[in-house]
């Protein structure tokens, strides 16, 4: 694998945990081109146009497959598109994410377009760190990802924008076969005069489906952070969305909830609390000795923990 | 030994102003456990307030070991050794019980005889609660008033302050927890014999392990003094 120098390690570091080729299927991908890539006995890793098909055996167990996306030359722009076929009672973990570096006058755009069909009864976990930084112009970073469940089949996904994206327009849907279930964990930060958008739509088309929908955010200095977050029930099923944020600064925050339930067992609830945090949440943390700064991370580390 | 002299606390309703705390004076000596007690509005909870520096006096002076400690804020006063349990605890999306006592802990010493200040699981078991399933729980609403204030009080726990004031803590706290508490005061007291105590209380059976008991009645003592001499006195007085 071609060297990294060291802001290209430090951001597959942060975004995917590795800076080495790992063991087991992996491909790195560096300011547009593959440096390095591998496949395993069970999980095949091939090129397509724009981006790469990944294909899982039927009962591959506890298996991780590392895609992480780094850009380092100011101004580059791509759009990748990345399919998962998962086969039948497969168990296992999808590390992706993207950094970007930059420290010119150019925008950097990453698009990650992915989908995932997950056969009957399997399992999988899909973590998705969006990190940027660089003095430069627009860190921008615009994911798509879509889960098809079959019967009976798992999905948790941890989406994770850390921090250093100027702008994003995120999309997550998910359609779900009877006894399927997914859980969705979404993260954001954003600072400055930072924007982000993120639209999650789970339509639950199977019997005795369940989707769990936590979406934690910080809003800071001028940022603004817009939120869509959509459950639609066909059958009997329980659909939960939750929507948090915290605001500091002049942050601001829009939360649109809504729950189309089109059958009389679908149980679909949905909560949402934005505001800045509670005095009494700082007040208990500083009569355990912390000051006011200290219980402000402290808070806002664990909810976006 | 925490002294308080002429203490004040006014609140601005309208053009009205409100006397909460009206020239108390209380000395509270090192070992001493007293109770504070009196009708709601009395002034109570704000005298905790006051004390552990989440509010300001209008007036007055509160010292502790000869140290003014009126204008020092809540942080300075918890590391000068002043810890106070809250009356209603608060939720924390995303914290953990155990997060909790670990910010909580100052260090190998705690409360607790024989427990280090890691020792959490120890700490939960002394409250009644099972490590295992609690030290990973967040402290949020999927808790139970009880739990939560069993929480709270494990928080105080883990510290070793040299002034504890517990605001109300059998609230929300059901019969058999309750019996644990009145034991965890009394090893409290019997572990740290130089530390001092104010709880703020209704319950008889805490008010019976008093060194002194103090009654407040419109932001002023009413009258103060040993167990024997106060309970036979308390229904004429509340």
């Amino acid at each position: 694998m071609k060297t990294l120098d060291e802001i290209e390690k430090s951001l597959f570091e942060t975004v995917a945990n590795v800076s080495e080729p790992p063991k087991g299927a992996y491909n790195f991908r560096l300011n547009g081109k593959s440096i390095g890539r591998q496949s395993s006995k069970n999980i095949d890793v091939q090129p397509q146009e724009n981006g790469l098909i990944i294909k899982i055996a039927p009962k591959t167990n506890d298996e991780v497959v590392h895609i992480p996306v780094v850009i380092s030359m100011s101004g580059h722009k791509e759009t990748v598109v990345n399919d998962f076929y998962i086969g039948e009672d497969a168990d296992v973990t999808i590390v992706a994410g993207c950094g970007i570096y930059n420290c010119g006058a150019d925008d950097s755009i990453h698009n990650g377009v992915h989908s995932f069909h997950i056969g009957k009864n399997a399992k999988v976990r899909y973590i998705e760190k969006h990190y940027g930084a660089g003095p430069g112009a627009g860190k921008i970073l615009n994911p798509v990802s879509e889960f098809y469940l079959e019967e009976g089949a798992y999905a948790e996904a941890e989406l994770e924008q850390i921090r250093g994206v100027d702008s994003t327009d995120r999309v997550t849907k998910a359609e779900l076969k009877d006894n399927a279930k997914i859980l969705i964990r979404e993260k954001m930060l954003t600072q400055g005069r930072q924007y982000a958008k993120s639209h999650i739509e789970t339509l639950l088309i199977g019997k005795d489906t369940t989707a769990d929908i936590v979406s934690r955010s910080v809003a800071t200095d001028e940022s603004r952070q817009e939120f869509t977050l959509h459950i639609e029930g066909d059958n009997l099923c329980r659909g939960h969305s939750e929507c948090d944020a915290i605001l500091q600064d002049n942050g601001s925050v829009i939360a649109t909830p809504s729950l189309d339930a089109k059958h009389v067992d679908a149980q679909l609830i949905h909560e949402a609390a934005i505001g800045k945090i509670a005095g009494e949440q700082l007040n208990k943390l500083m009569t355990l000795g912390l000051t006011q700064n200290q219980a402000e991370s402290q808070i806002i580390n664990g909810f976006l923990k | 030994m925490l002294q308080i002299k002429d203490l004040c606390f006014s609140v601005k309703n309208g053009r009205k102003t409100r006397k909460i705390l009206d020239n108390l004076n209380l000395s509270v000596k090192p070992g001493e456990l007293i109770i504070i007690t009196g009708p709601n509005g009395s002034g109570k909870s704000t005298l905790a307030k006051l004390l552990a520096g989440i509010e300001q006096p209008t007036s007055g002076q509160i010292l502790l070991d000869d140290t003014d400690i009126t204008d020092r804020n809540i942080t300075e006063r918890a590391k000068l050794g002043i810890a106070y349990a809250f009356q209603q605890p608060v939720h924390f999306k995303g914290v953990t019980v155990q997060d909790l006592l670990q910010i909580a802990a100052t260090g190998q010493e705690t409360f607790l005889e024989d427990t280090t200040g890691t020792d959490y699981g120890k700490i939960l078991e002394t409250i009644g609660l099972n490590p295992e399933t609690y030290l990973p729980r967040e402290i949020n609403s999927s808790l139970s008033g009880g739990e939560l204030k069993r929480i709270e009080i494990a928080s105080i726990l883990a510290r070793k302050a040299s002034l504890t004031i517990f605001d109300e803590p059998e609230a929300g706290i059901d019969i058999w927890s309750f019996d644990k508490l009145v034991g965890v005061f009394k090893r409290l007291k019997k572990q740290n014999p130089s530390a001092s105590y104010i709880i703020i209380s209704h319950q008889k059976r805490l008010i019976e392990i008093a060194d002194r008991i103090v009654v407040l009645k419109d932001g002023q003592i009413a009258t103060e003094g040993s167990a024997a001499k106060i309970i036979p006195k308390l229904e004429g007085l509340l």
